[in-house]
Parts: C-alpha cells; sequence; structure tokens
C-alpha cells in the first residue's frame, strides 16, 4: 500500500448537453483532474439506478450524472427522471453506509465548458475529501502494470 | 389521337437547389430540401454556418441554450452527403430560368483544405497575428488562423488575408516583411531570422545597408512614420550573431550537378545559398581576393562591418558553397570552358565595378581619382589618404561613402559637389545627414567644369553653378549651367562618383551573350535567362549600379530558373503573381514615433572605421515591431505550416469561380445588427461600458470573451445596476429604420433574466416605448420577468447618456412616468440595436435580380411573402422581414417547399446515396477487437504516451490487433483501417481519438466499406476529453487513456450488429382544415406530386379568411382565396372531403390509416403523413356591451363593414377601439397578436375614406411588429388618436343616447377622459376551436396552455408534433396574420414532403425493445415516453413501434422489470463500460 490515493470518477452524460460541454473544454484546454471517466448516454433520462449501484460496487470512488440544463432536455424531461434517481440513490449510498455525497447531479449546457470544468474539480475534490471507496478492490494502476 | 395531355409547364433540368446563405434559415431550408430528394448547395459568405443564432446565448422564451440546439444542426448539415457547403462563397449572377439556374459563385479560399484540416488548434498556437474576434464582436482577440467557436462548422480552420501587405509587394525580395515583425514582437527571433531567410540570406548585410523600400511603402507611415523595417532585421541577424548559433538549414540530398556562379556580390552570393539549399554543387568564381563584390568593396566598413559580411559568407559557404577568390573568369575559364568543365549552368553576377568618366578637362591629372576604386582600395586596405582638401563629386551613395571615407583616412577637409539639390540627391538621407554631421562640407547645385593643373598635379577644380531647368527623362528637373558663375576651389584631390558600368571586358570576343549598351547583360526580367539558354545574370551586371536587395532577389530568382532548367521544367510557369495589396484599417490607430537607432559621437567615430550605427535593444525592438499594423492580418509568416502535421494548409490558394446548375434558389441571406456608432447620443464605441445586446450576448455565453463572466469591458468590474435601451436603430425614421424589429423586447427581456441568473441581486432596468411581446409565450415570459425577476420597465426612451469619467458609470436622462425629467447611473448600458439586412444582402439581390424595398429587406407583391419578384428565387428569414427564430424557420421550410413544387418532376435525380458491400455475418465467431490509437499529430501523441497505449490495448481480453496513427481520419489511415479489419477478419473495432461526435459517423462507413455491420464501432475520447485538459500531466492523461480505451474494449465485447430495416411509405398526405392553412398546405404538397386528402368539416372551403376582404398591406384575400380553392379543387392529386371529419388516425409515421366521416360513408384512408390546420376563432366579447348593443361590433366585422358598404361610415363622427379584449388577462394571458394591426388597418381605412371621422385607439402595447410598424406611423400621421390604459385601470362604457360614453384613464395625463362614440370596436382575441381538444384527444396531440397544438421545439421545430409525422399550420398552432399563415403551411408541406419523398424509411436501429413475453402491462413505460411511442398492442403488452422511437431510453430505466432495452445501449453495454475501472 502507501500508494498515494487518486479517486476514480465515473461520470453519465448526456450527448446533446454536457459532452458537447465536455468535448468544448477540450477545445478551450481548459485543464480539470485526470480522475473522472466519462460514459455517454443519449440522455440522461437512461440512468438507472442500478446502474450507478454498479459503478460504486466496481470500486470507482465518485459518480458524476450530468444532464441538459433544467428545461433544455433534448428528451422533454430526462433530465428530471435523472435528478430524481440520483437523490434516491443518494438514500440508498447513504443506508449501504457509503455514503450519499459520493453521488451528485449536475445540469450543463452545451456551451458551458467552464461550469463542466469546475464540475470535474469539485467532485474531484470531494472524492478526495471523502476518502476512497470502502468496496474498491484497488486495480494496480496500469502506469504500474 | 385525342386525350394528349399538354404539358405547360417545361420540365425542370435540375434537381439542385442553391441556398444563399446559411444561418439558421439556410440551415433549415437545406436539411428539407436534402431530406426531401434535392441536391444543395448551402453558399456562405462566412467561414462557418450557423449565423448569428451561433453567438446567442441562451434564447425566449425556454431560455434555452442556443448553443445546444444548434450545434446537432450543424452537425446535421455537415455530414448530409446531399448538402454541400461552400464556405467564403459570394454569388455573382444568376442566370436561366425555373428549373434550369445557372449560378456563379466566387469561392475565396480559406487556405487551409477543409477535408484534411483535423481542427486540432496548434496552428493557432504559433500564428503571431492577433486581430479582434469577430464572433466576439471584438471583445477579445483572435488569431488570424481561426474558426468562430469549437463547434464550428466546418470545422476546419481559416486565414484571413486581406492581400500582399504593401511592405512585402515592396520589397524586390519579397520577403514577409510583415511576418517577421510579428515574430519579432513576440520575441520570436530565431522564427523571424529563418522567415528572414527563406527569402534573403544575408539578413546582417540588409539589416544595415538595404535600401528599404519596404518602409516606403509602410502603411504605418500614413499614420506616423513607418515602421523601422531595416534596424529590425538587423536586430534579429544581430541577435543570432550574439547567440552564437548558427541556425543552419538543412539542404535536399546532394545532386549531381554542378553550378558556376561568377562574382561572390550579394546577387551570386544569394543564388549559391538557395542552389545550395536544392543540393546543387556550388562554385562561385570571384575576381578579387575577398568575396562579398560591392558589398565588400563598395560599402565601407563603418556601414558594414567586414565581420559582418564575412558571418554571412560563412554562413553560405557552411551549406558546401565552395568560393574561388582571386579567380577572374576569362582566359581559359570563360563560360564555354566552364561548360566544358561540366557546370550545367552558370549566373553571371559580376556587377558593376567601372566608374563613369566625368569628360571633364583634366580629369587625368594625377590626383583625380575614381571614387568606387577608391572605396576598394580602401576596403581591401591599400587606399592612401587621397589629399588634404578633397572635393568628391557626385550625389549618391558613392560620393557619400567615398567623402567619408576619405576623411576618415585623413583628409582635412572634403567637399561634395552635387549638381542638383539635396532633394534630388541619391544617397540616403541619414548618410548625408552623418556625413554632415562629421564635417562633411556639400555644395548643391555645383559641378566640375574643369580640374585646375597647377605643376602637372591637381591644385583646384573649377566650379561652375548650376540652376533647375525642365525635368529630364529621370523626371528630375535637369541642372542647367550657369555661364559666368565659375570660380575655383582649392583642393588636392578629387574624387569621382557620378556612377558605374558593369566590366565586361573578360567575356569572349565571340561570346554569344547578348549585351545591352553601356555594358549590361540582358536577362529576361523573370526568370533571368540571358540569351545563352545555360547562362543566368543578375545584379548589377544587368541593372546597372543598384540595391543589395534588387541584387538578392535576382540571384534567389535565377537559382529558382537553374532547377527548373535542370528539371525541365518550363522557367516562367506560375511566377508572376499578382496579389491585391493589402489596405489596413487605420481608424482608430494612436500616434506613437517610431524607435530612433543611436550613432555614434560624430568626432569620435570620423576617426575610425567602427560602425557608426548602434543596433536597437530588445525592448525597442519589441516595442517597433509592435507598431505594426498587420495590414494584410495574415502576416504570411508561415510558422502554421511547420505547425501543422496534417499539412492542411497552401498560403498559395486562389479565388475560385464556381459555377452551378440549380432548379431553384432560396435567399436567407439573414441580418446584421443596427450600427449603433449611428445613434451617437448613447456614446457606443466611446464609453467602454455601453455595449450592444449582440455584445451582451457573447458577455452572458460561457464560451464568450469573458467566460460567461458578467462584467464590464471597461474595468473588469461585475456590474450591479445595467439599463437596456430599446429600439436603437428600430422605428427610428431619423436612421431609415422606422420599422419595428421585432426580437428587441423579448431578447432584453432575456439578458435582463439571464444576466441575472450570472450576477444575483443584479438590477436590471429596460426602457421601452412599447412592450411588443406578440409571439408563442412572449407574454407570460416578460410577466414573469417583470413579477418574478423585477425586471424593471420604464416607458421612456432617453434622449442621451453621459460618461462619468472617473467612474465609468453611465448617466440617463430620461422622463419617467409624471413626465418628469429624471437622471439614473447605471454600472452597464446595453443597447438594444435592431436588425438590418445583412450587408451583403444588396449585393446578392442585385445578383439574383431580386427587388428589395427602401431598407434593403426583400419587396414583397403577394400575400405568399417566400415569393420574388423573379420566378423559381424564393425569400425567407430576416432577409423578408424583421422576425424571431421560430418564424424563420417556419420560413426556411416553406422555401424549401416552394422549391420543391418546382422540382417534383426531378426529385432525387442528383442526391447520392453511399454503396457499401454486404455485411459480413459475424454470429458465433469469437471477439475479435481491433484497436486504433490515433497521435492527432501531437495533439494526442505529445500528452498521451500512444505506443504504450497500442501495447496495453494489445493486451486487453478480446484484442487481436492494436496499431497507431498519425491521423486516425485521413482518407489513406481510413483506408488501411478497412483493409485491418478485413485481412484481419476484425469483428469489433475501437478507435481511440477524438469525439464521437464529429467523427463516430466517418469511422463507421469505414467499418462499412470493410464489409462490417456500422454498430460493432466503439470509440474512446482521448483527445477532447484526455490529451486537451490534462496537458500538464503526461503521465496521468496517459493512465486516462488506457482506462478509456479499457472501458471502451469491454463495451465493444458486447455490441451486436444492428439493422435498420426499410418500411414502405405510404406516399400519401392528410390535410385536416379547410381554411387558407390547409388549402396551401394541401395545393404545396399536391404541386409536389403527393397524392394529397384535404378534410374539412364545413360545407365550403375557405374558414376564417373568408370573413377578410383584405390585409394590412392592401393584398386582396378574396381573389387570393378563390383562387386557391380553384386550383385544390381541380388538382389532379388533391381529392377534397367537405362536410367531413377525420374521427380517428391509427397507425405511424409513414403508415397512418385515418377514418373519416363523409356525409355519404365513413372511410378509411392510408397516409404517410398528416397536417393539422385546424384553424382558430375569433373571441365573441361578452365585456363592453358587445352583443348588447348594436354600435358595438369587432374588428373582423368591422373590417367587413367598411370593404362592402361604402356608405356605412356616413354620420360615423366618432370611432373608438378598444384593444387586448380577451388578450393578456389572467385567464388569457397570451398575446393575439394580429389586433393592433388590424385595428390599425382599419384606421386607416376610416381615415382614408372619411378624413373627419375622429378615431381614437385604446391601447396597452401597441404590438404593430416589424414592417406593419410603418402602418402604425401611417395611422398616427392620418391623425388617429392613441391613447394608452393600464390593465389595471380598463375603460369602460356606458351605452347613452347620444353614442356609446367611454372612459378611460390616460396614463400619460394622469386622468380620466371621456368620449363619446357612434361605434365601438372592439379588438377580439384569437382563439382556439372550442372543439381543438376534441382532436387533439383523437389524435393523440398536444394542446399548449392556451388550447392551441403544442409544437415540438418553440425554436427550431415550429411546425413538428413531437409525434413523427404530424406538422401542424396556421392559427390551430396559434394566432397569426395570413402571411404568416401560408408561410407556416407551405413550412408544414415541406416537412410532410421530408416524409413521403421516401418510398421506405429505415426504421429500428437504435430503439427500445419490450421483452413481451414477460411484460406484464403495467404502463410505466407509456406515461414515461415524451413521445407517447409505447402503447398497448392486441396481445394485451406493449409495443414500441421502433419507427417511432426516438431511443432515449427513458423508458427503459424506468421499467420496473427491466424488460425494455434500447438496442446499442443494453444495460449490459453501458454496464460494462462503466465498470470497467
Amino acid at each position: 500500500m502507501g500508494e498515494k490515493y487518486e479517486p476514480t470518477i465515473v461520470a453519465l452524460i448526456c450527448t446533446y448537453c454536457t459532452y458537447t460541454a465536455a468535448d468544448m473544454a477540450g477545445s478551450m484546454r481548459l485543464q480539470y483532474p485526470p480522475n473522472v471517466r466519462v460514459v455517454k448516454l443519449l440522455c440522461t433520462g437512461k440512468v438507472d439506478v442500478l446502474y450507478l449501484l454498479e459503478i460504486f460496487k466496481a470500486g470507482a470512488d465518485a459518480v458524476m450524472v450530468s444532464g441538459c440544463e433544467i428545461g433544455d432536455c433534448h428528451f422533454l424531461e430526462g433530465n428530471l427522471r435523472a435528478k430524481e434517481r440520483v437523490a434516491h440513490a443518494k438514500t440508498l449510498l447513504e443506508e449501504a453506509g457509503l455514503g450519499g455525497e459520493r453521488l451528485e447531479m449536475f445540469h450543463i449546457g452545451a456551451s458551458d465548458a467552464p461550469k463542466w470544468a469546475q464540475a470535474v474539480q469539485g467532485m474531484t475534490r470531494r472524492a478526495l475529501e471523502l476518502g476512497p471507496n470502502p468496496l474498491a478492490r484497488r486495480r494496480p494502476r496500469a502506469a504500474a502494470a | 389521337m385525342s386525350g394528349q395531355v399538354i404539358d405547360l409547364k417545361k420540365k425542370p433540368v435540375s434537381g439542385a437547389v442553391l441556398v444563399a446563405g446559411a444561418g439558421i434559415a439556410g440551415m433549415q431550408s437545406a436539411l428539407d430540401l436534402a431530406d426531401a430528394g434535392f441536391f444543395v448547395y448551402l453558399v456562405e459568405k462566412n467561414i462557418s454556418i450557423g449565423g448569428i443564432m451561433a453567438q446567442l446565448d441562451k434564447t425566449f422564451p425556454t431560455n434555452d441554450c442556443s448553443t445546444c440546439m444548434i450545434s446537432p444542426k450543424l452537425i446535421e448539415v455537415a455530414s448530409n452527403p446531399n448538402i454541400k457547403i461552400i464556405s467564403r462563397g459570394s454569388i455573382t449572377s444568376l442566370e436561366g430560368e425555373p428549373g434550369d439556374f445557372t449560378v456563379r459563385v466566387t469561392k475565396e479560399p480559406r487556405f487551409i483544405d477543409e477535408d484534411r484540416c483535423t481542427g486540432c488548434g496548434e496552428c493557432i498556437k504559433v500564428c503571431p497575428v492577433e486581430v479582434p474576434a469577430d464572433f466576439n464582436l471584438g471583445l477579445n482577440q483572435r488569431k488570424a488562423i481561426y474558426r468562430h467557436f469549437p463547434q464550428a462548422v466546418p470545422s476546419a480552420f481559416a486565414i484571413d488575408k486581406l492581400g500582399e501587405s504593401p511592405c512585402k509587394n515592396a520589397c524586390p525580395a519579397g520577403i514577409s516583411v510583415q511576418g517577421y515583425v510579428a515574430l519579432i514582437a513576440q520575441g520570436r527571433y530565431a522564427e523571424a531570422l529563418r522567415l528572414i531567410r527563406q527569402d534573403n540570406p544575408l539578413p546582417a548585410v540588409c539589416g544595415r545597408v538595404c535600401t528599404h523600400p519596404c518602409e516606403a511603402a509602410c502603411a504605418r507611415g500614413e499614420v506616423d512614420e513607418p515602421i523601422a523595417i531595416r534596424e529590425l532585421k538587423r536586430f534579429v541577424a544581430d541577435w543570432e550573431v550574439n547567440s552564437g548559433q548558427m541556425d543552419l538549414p538543412t539542404c535536399k540530398p546532394p545532386r549531381p550537378e554542378k553550378i558556376a556562379i561568377i562574382g561572390a556580390g550579394p546577387a551570386g552570393l544569394a543564388a549559391a545559398y538557395y542552389l545550395a539549399l536544392e543540393g546543387f554543387a556550388v562554385t562561385i568564381f570571384e575576381a578579387l581576393p575577398k568575396a562579398g563584390g560591392m558589398l565588400r568593396v563598395g560599402i565601407p566598413d563603418y556601414r558594414l562591418p567586414p565581420e559582418v559580411l564575412d558571418y554571412e559568407i560563412e554562413y553560405i559557404q557552411k551549406l558546401g558553397v565552395e568560393i574561388r577568390l582571386n579567380t577572374p573568369v576569362g582566359g581559359n575559364l570563360g563560360l564555354e570552358q566552364l561548360k566544358r568543365e561540366g557546370y550545367s549552368a552558370v549566373f553571371l553576377a559580376v556587377g558593376a565595378h567601372k566608374g563613369l568618366r566625368l569628360g571633364v578637362p583634366g580629369e587625368a591629372l594625377p590626383g583625380v581619382r575614381s571614387g568606387v576604386e577608391f572605396l576598394r582600395q580602401a576596403a581591401l586596405g591599400t587606399a592612401e589618404c587621397p589629399g588634404e582638401k578633397v572635393c568628391v563629386i557626385g550625389g549618391g551613395n558613392v560620393a557619400v561613402d567615398a567623402a567619408r571615407t576619405a576623411l576618415r583616412l585623413g583628409s582635412r577637409e572634403v567637399t561634395i559637389l552635387y549638381r542638383r539639390t539635396r532633394e534630388e540627391m541619391p544617397a540616403y538621407e541619414e548618410e548625408i545627414e552623418e556625413a554632415l554631421e562629421e564635417g562633411v562640407r556639400i555644395e548643391y547645385l555645383a559641378a566640375p567644369a574643369r580640374f585646375v593643373d597647377q605643376g602637372g598635379r591637381l591644385g583646384g577644380v573649377e566650379i561652375i553653378k548650376m540652376e533647375l531647368g525642365e525635368p529630364d527623362a529621370s523626371g528630375r528637373r535637369r541642372p542647367v549651367p550657369m555661364p559666368g558663375s565659375e570660380e575655383v576651389l582649392a583642393v588636392d584631390g578629387a574624387l569621382s562618383a557620378i556612377g558605374q558600368e558593369p566590366d565586361l571586358d573578360f567575356l569572349e570576343p565571340k561570346s554569344d551573350l547578348e549585351v545591352a549598351p553601356r555594358a549590361r547583360v540582358i536577362a529576361d526580367p523573370l526568370t533571368r535567362q540571358t540569351s545563352l539558354p545555360w547562362v543566368f545574370s543578375g545584379g548589377d551586371a544587368v541593372t546597372g549600379p543598384a540595391s543589395a536587395i534588387e541584387a538578392i532577389a535576382a540571384g534567389k530568382a535565377a537559382a529558382e530558373s537553374i532547377r527548373r532548367l535542370i528539371e525541365g521544367q518550363d522557367l516562367a510557369a506560375g511566377r508572376q503573381k499578382e496579389r491585391p495589396l493589402a489596405v489596413a484599417d487605420k481608424e482608430g490607430v494612436t500616434k506613437q514615433p517610431r524607435q530612433r537607432a543611436r550613432r555614434r559621437d560624430p568626432e569620435q567615430r570620423k576617426g575610425d572605421f567602427g560602425e557608426v550605427v548602434q543596433a536597437f535593444d530588445e525592448p525597442a525592438a519589441q516595442a517597433e515591431a509592435a507598431r505594426c499594423l498587420a495590414c494584410g492580418i495574415c502576416s504570411e509568416c508561415y510558422q502554421c505550416l511547420g505547425a501543422c502535421q496534417a499539412q492542411a494548409i497552401n498560403h498559395d490558394l486562389e479565388p475560385s469561380e464556381l459555377t452551378l446548375k440549380v432548379g431553384a434558389v432560396v435567399m436567407a441571406p439573414g441580418f446584421k445588427p443596427f450600427e449603433a456608432r449611428l445613434k451617437g447620443e448613447y456614446g457606443y464605441g466611446r464609453y467602454p461600458n455601453v455595449l450592444t445586446s449582440l455584445e451582451f450576448e457573447r458577455v452572458l455565453s460561457a464560451s464568450g470573451p469573458f467566460g460567461g463572466h458578467v462584467q464590464r469591458p471597461g474595468d473588469g468590474t461585475e456590474p450591479k445596476r445595467v439599463a437596456w435601451i430599446q429600439c436603437v436603430g428600430s422605428r427610428d425614421a431619423s436612421q431609415g429604420r422606422d420599422y419595428c424589429s421585432y426580437v428587441c423586447c423579448m431578447y432584453a427581456s432575456k439578458q435582463a433574466i439571464i444576466a441575472q441568473e450570472h450576477l444575483p441581486g443584479l438590477n436590471a432596468t429596460i426602457f421601452y416605448m412599447d412592450i411588443r411581446a406578440q409571439g408563442k409565450g412572449f407574454d407570460r415570459y416578460y410577466e414573469r420577468a417583470r413579477d418574478e425577476h423585477g425586471v424593471r420597465y420604464v416607458r421612456s426612451m432617453p434622449s442621451r447618456l453621459l460618461e462619468d469619467p472617473a467612474t465609468g458609470d453611465l448617466i440617463i436622462q430620461y422622463y419617467d412616468q409624471d413626465n418628469k425629467l429624471v437622471e439614473e447611473r447605471f454600472d452597464l448600458v446595453v443597447l438594444s440595436v435592431g436588425l438590418t439586412p445583412s450587408p451583403g444582402a444588396r449585393e446578392l439581390s442585385q445578383a439574383m435580380g431580386v427587388d428589395t424595398d427602401r431598407f434593403g429587406f426583400a419587396q414583397r407583391s403577394d400575400l405568399n411573402p417566400l415569393l420574388t419578384n423573379r420566378e423559381g428565387v424564393f425569400a425567407c428569414g430576416v432577409f423578408q422581414a424583421p422576425r424571431d427564430i421560430p418564424d424563420t424557420v417556419m420560413q426556411a421550410s416553406g422555401a424549401a417547399a416552394q422549391a420543391g413544387e418546382i422540382l417534383a418532376p426531378v426529385r432525387g435525380s442528383e442526391v447520392t446515396v453511399k454503396e457499401f458491400p454486404p455485411e459480413r455475418d459475424i454470429a458465433g465467431q469469437e471477439t475479435k477487437t481491433g484497436v486504433f490509437i490515433c497521435h492527432c499529430g501531437i495533439n494526442i501523441g505529445g500528452v498521451v504516451n500512444v505506443p504504450r497505449a497500442v501495447d496495453y490495448a494489445g493486451g486487453l481480453p478480446g484484442v487481436t490487433h492494436a496499431q497507431d496513427f498519425l491521423f486516425t481520419c485521413s482518407t489513406d489511415s481510413q483506408e488501411k483501417m478497412a483493409a485491418v479489419i478485413k485481412e484481419q477478419g476484425l469483428n469489433r473495432v475501437v478507435v481511440a481519438s477524438c469525439s464521437p461526435r464529429t467523427h463516430e459517423k466517418l469511422f463507421q462507413d469505414a467499418l462499412r466499406r470493410a464489409s462490417l455491420n456500422p454498430y460493432l464501432f466503439e470509440m474512446a475520447n482521448i483527445r477532447d476529453q484526455c490529451s486537451w485538459v490534462h496537458q500538464g500531466d503526461h503521465d496521468a492523461a496517459t493512465d486516462k487513456a488506457l482506462d478509456l480505451i479499457r472501458m471502451s474494449v469491454a463495451r465493444a465485447g458486447l455490441l451486436e450488429p444492428l439493422r435498420q430495416f426499410p418500411m414502405p411509405v405510404e406516399q400519401t398526405a392528410l390535410v385536416i382544415g379547410g381554411g387558407i392553412a390547409g388549402l396551401t398546405a394541401a395545393l404545396s404538397l399536391g404541386e409536389q406530386g403527393f397524392t394529397t386528402h384535404l378534410v374539412e368539416r364545413a360545407e365550403f372551403l375557405g374558414g376564417l379568411a373568408r370573413r377578410i376582404p383584405s390585409t394590412l398591406e392592401g393584398f386582396d384575400v378574396q381573389a387570393h382565396l378563390d383562387r386557391l380553392i380553384d386550383q385544390v379543387t381541380h388538382h389532379g392529386h388533391i381529392t377534397v372531403h367537405t362536410s367531413s371529419e377525420v374521427k380517428e388516425i391509427k397507425g405511424l409515421v409513414g403508415n397512418f390509416v385515418a377514418t373519416i366521416k363523409r356525409p355519404d360513408k365513413t372511410i378509411t384512408l392510408k397516409h404517410g403523413a398528416a397536417i393539422v390546420a385546424t384553424g382558430a376563432q375569433e373571441y365573441q366579447p361578452t365585456e363592453y356591451l358587445f352583443g348588447a348593443d348594436p354600435r358595438v361590433l369587432t374588428q373582423l366585422s368591422l373590417n367587413q363593414a367598411l370593404h362592402q358598404n361604402p356608405a356605412w361610415l356616413e354620420g360615423v363622427h366618432e370611432v373608438v377601439m378598444i384593444q387586448c379584449v380577451g388578450s393578456r388577462e389572467p385567464e388569457h394571458s397570451y398575446c393575439s397578436r394580429i389586433c393592433c394591426s388590424a385595428a390599425v388597418a382599419n384606421a386607416i381605412k376610416i381615415k382614408e375614406a372619411r378624413p373627419e371621422t375622429e378615431v381614437t385607439i385604446l391601447f396597452r402595447d401597441i404590438r404593430t411588429f416589424s414592417l406593419k410598424e410603418l402602418y402604425y406611423q401611417k395611422a398616427r400621421d392620418l391623425g388617429v388618436r392613441f391613447v394608452r390604459f393600464d390593465a389595471a385601470n380598463p375603460p369602460q362604457v356606458n351605452a347613452g343616447p347620444d353614442g356609446l360614453e367611454v372612459m378611460v384613464y390616460d396614463q400619460i395625463l394622469g386622468q380620466w377622459l371621456g368620449m363619446v362614440a357612434d361605434r365601438l370596436v372592439l379588438s377580439a382575441a384569437t382563439r382556439p376551436n372550442d372543439d381543438a381538444h376534441v382532436l387533439a384527444s383523437r389524435l393523440k396531440l398536444p394542446l399548449d396552455a392556451d388550447g392551441f397544438f403544442m409544437e415540438a421545439h418553440l425554436k427550431l421545430r415550429p411546425v413538428d408534433f413531437t409525434s413523427a409525422g404530424f406538422f401542424m399550420a396556421g392559427t390551430a398552432h396559434g394566432p397569426k396574420f395570413l402571411e404568416e399563415v401560408i408561410s407556416q403551411a407551405k413550412a408544414a408541406a415541406a416537412r410532410a414532403a421530408t416524409v413521403l419523398s421516401k418510398a421506405e424509411m429505415l426504421v429500428g436501429g437504435e430503439v427500445a425493445v419490450v421483452d413481451a413475453e414477460r411484460c406484464v402491462a403495467c404502463l410505466t413505460c407509456v406515461r414515461t415516453c415524451p413521445y407517447g411511442v409505447p402503447q398497448l398492442n392486441a396481445e394485451g403488452v406493449v409495443y414500441i413501434d421502433p419507427a417511432a422511437c426516438q431511443g432515449c431510453g427513458n423508458c427503459a430505466s424506468a421499467c420496473p422489470r427491466k424488460l425494455i432495452q434500447v438496442q446499442h445501449h443494453k444495460d449490459a453495454q453501458i454496464v460494462a463500460k462503466a465498470t470497467a475501472l
């Protein structure tokens, strides 16, 4: 052990808004912590509580769900559904003792690259504060392989 | 034969359409046309599409993010194979007729190959030129190489070039002067020097002695003084010398040919350098003991120190050039001899070293010498002092140099005799100055008449004075001797320096080389070839005495010719370049004097040969370089060429002319915001904290100049009080803009709300005349801004504003509601600028032969606003008239329908369909994943360790192949990828590169070419979301890239092939409603070739329009309607069902079945699309005695009465109209849009018919938006009275004996006014039909809060229902004018055509599928789906029709039993990816 804790964060984000913003952060060369691993979904309304639990079970230290701004969902209310599910999953995480804070919902519009960078920064900071996911079987980093 | 149908219409020739302008209007037209089977040329003047909508932050009334809405559209346009975007294109002419037009388009180059550019942006980093960012309205800077925004389409970058900068143009050697000046300004000296050496291998020399024609041409000279270009060149050259590191270029591999150069002067040295770079073996033959030619022996050491020259000669020698000194060519080494010795070509550059004789008596006396010879001896160290008292004859540099050299060699008195005045003196001004400082005397208008013989030696010179006469051949005034003015100057030495000529005595007596008089070699000015094809010549030998830079230019040109000669190429081809000269924008440039080089003290320097002029120090050099005005914008420093690994850049591209054959044209050139500077009273351009609304839009935008931070441009502070001033450049006759710009009231309200979101507590004030919230949902939005967000609306137009210079605050003076002059202070003021036709619209209209009105908008001459005076050419968007985005989109679709009506017979004739080989069956195969990892030049490879990633990927489960590409998206990489897939039998593919948003389709096509199903593909975004955002931490970025690749590989293993299945489309349309909307839509569909059924509930066609005699503009509605009904009822493709009703529609897009109850029987009808055009009704008021008193009527009835009965007005002395009856009230909170104009129209009619009748309109806000505003003004001019009332204090009406007693509380006077009206006219609301909800529920279509049909998206899908295949038109959608009804009906027809034009549609793919075996029909999915797609089927389980499913997966995640899976996004696939941690 003794290896420095680098949190792994999985982000489930929607194509039209947040994914576009995340790409734009790249074009703008905004720098943010390298801990986030993005999974693109057509709509955050597709986010299933089961996905969230599976991801934590697999050892993620934090999970972000990020959809369109409220009212901007390309599928009308998908982001609102996601918001509700995230809220629900948070209570499950609390009950399971992992802590609901490891999960957060964001709403980031397509042109708001800085908000994406800030969200990742904030979540990384939070994951560092919370410490490693107790369920994580620390995989040796690819770097050490 | 009988029964032959003669088609009077000529069959169209071309199935292509030209769309001019690629804003949201042009894009929508293009998409509708392409989707309906036409090929589209989308011509855009700018470098990217999207227009002004792409610049907006949010949009009203939903606060939707504009980028979020437009980005997918941009990609849709870019990826549509039947839309060809022509950026930087302008249309120059249109010839022909509808169906067969020829369009000429001039395409200005982007200088970047759109197919090669990967959008990586490396070029931006190296470009030294910054200009105001036009996309951000100049609020920040961008580079000369740029794209407007990261999502821009085309995604390729572009370079702005205004032409050739004057400095480069003036330089004989064509050096990119602006380029190296820009690089010096940035401290990039090595790059600057390299750039100079591309055209001049002697920068240190030229940095001292160049005649610098560039400075004479420098545009900065027109402002104050030219840039000190020569000194800057010297600065960088010396910088290298001082650095001690010679920056040598790489020569091409050696080649066998030998080249001889005669003369080691600047021409010979330059030729040698460029020939050596090409790999030739070069030998220079030099007669003198030292190399350098005139640079060595003509220019004294104090101007050009010998060690500087030595350095640059050594530099050239280091490339392998051999210099043979003391080797005069002649005798055995003649030209022919060189040829025999194996030299492939000769460059003759012997200079002009022979001094001309004066031709004056006594010239042969000892003591009289040639100035050039004297300088040569001085340079070679063999000269002696020419005398105690010396005269020098001549006015050129040689004369001045000889004089100063004589001083340095011990002469005490030196006098220059020059026969003209100082103005004509050809020597450099600074040299003359320096000479005078050192004590040289100059006698002007003086010439030697003879030299005085004093005992066989020179004793003096007899000088004759001159006067200037008529100009001679050189344009200078000829000096004429003044007889009798002779006097003798005692001298013991004389140096004659009146010119030189080449010494060509060495040429063989029988040489074939042609020589001009005065011993000049004749050479072609372009190729420098002489009469002997293998001999080239340049420099002073050809031109006579000239400058070093001209000689260098000649040497470089000759080197190019020699290379071409040896390679057998045309010597001249492509070398004569004529480029337009760039003219810098000098407006607002503040004066700033040029830096001066220091000179050594005259007393000290005249005693030695040390260098006189000192170099700039670094701060001086950078400051001087920063003065450059960047005339050409692009400086042609060519740094981008080196940075672009994709080799996409070509600076030499020239404009091209395209000739396109099209059948129809859609004009959508859009608008530009009003130029706020024209309203000087608001201080825009002078006060930094006064912005235009478009600028503020960029300020609000997260991708704007301040990253979405709302701040004052003046000092960067956050504003607390922001004011908007409305109608800047609108409703303003003094500006020639007396129309209303439609959108400003709403966008100002939106900006106020959004600004408050950015800065909570922000105090927002909007100064306005009328709030024009006439669109769908607008009034509610305005009320929310006012009541919930606390935006303060002040009905007053400030006459001016002033800046407090101490704080930058702005003081606005205005009259408040009590008519009192108030002063108020704001931190920031936003001018709500109006819309004016785009600058290009005028030229475009001219090229198209389309008439425009006095503002520049398309001239309207028909009830149908899409038509122009030119048949086959249609107008839409703001070019037609000011309007908002939904109206623009509607018109754009409508214009597409118009084109489709003409071109129906050739539909599909020009579209391309990609063909792919049959797919390989992978069922039962073991997973064989190929991983392709992209370096993206250095974009990924410079941060992520790609070789390691390849190794790592190769070891992942299921991966059988891993490799990298420099650019995976390049055509050759794509071919290789397809080949590898085939050869290795790969059945899954992962590409780790950029974003799937932009590149997934491209890579999927590679799979399809390799016979693999495109769904077996997965991408890892290791650029945009990895290497670019973790540039500082290569290890972490690499780790993350490995993770992302592993996640993608995990998902790829579970991917399954998917197929979309063709489903036949019933190519028949159903139109519900036989009013003007339904009739127009049906006719358009019929004309587009589709079988159409029109169902009307009433007995007759025509609807509400039957009650409208004419429009505000005077168009005859009834004539139009009659014609329309006639065309519809007689149309071969249209069946009309009157007195009929649609009872039910079943099925899905492409395959509906409608049940229609006709008077005779009930029928069923198959159709592919349906248009709902069921209209609306006029509210029958319950207020103001309507119905109770016959003198009270509605506007509609008044219009009819005025039309039908001219005597109606007799005895009517006073008419009062009340606006907003039934509109804008709590129960019906929307604005009915048309009533203000209807009232104005009727008021005008009354006033024109009977001017003495008093007409008073009681209103809340007059909403005569867009061009209807002109009629409001007209009504006022005719004397119609307008009295404003407040909703809280509505008018009161009582029936009196003499008339209707109307009381109104006048806001301005602050008191109740009474009037007695003969007639009271109510502007009654437009209401949805009473039974709209019945139809809505039968068709399962949504209504909005006001009971009108609700569109799929307020902004971009204004005629679509969320249910695919259903479209809407007319007042069923909301209140609108007849021309808007027509536009929307056409739009609905166009949208329907995108369905009906296809014989079959592909369904399935990424859609939700229900496990029917286990479904318990809990109906959760039915409730969840935003589109109402899941339905209970006959078996009692839910069925999701693949034709209607959008694939969002909301149902799947809601299904409690997890029985719904979205294909390609199955739970297992997503979880595999998300948990491969």
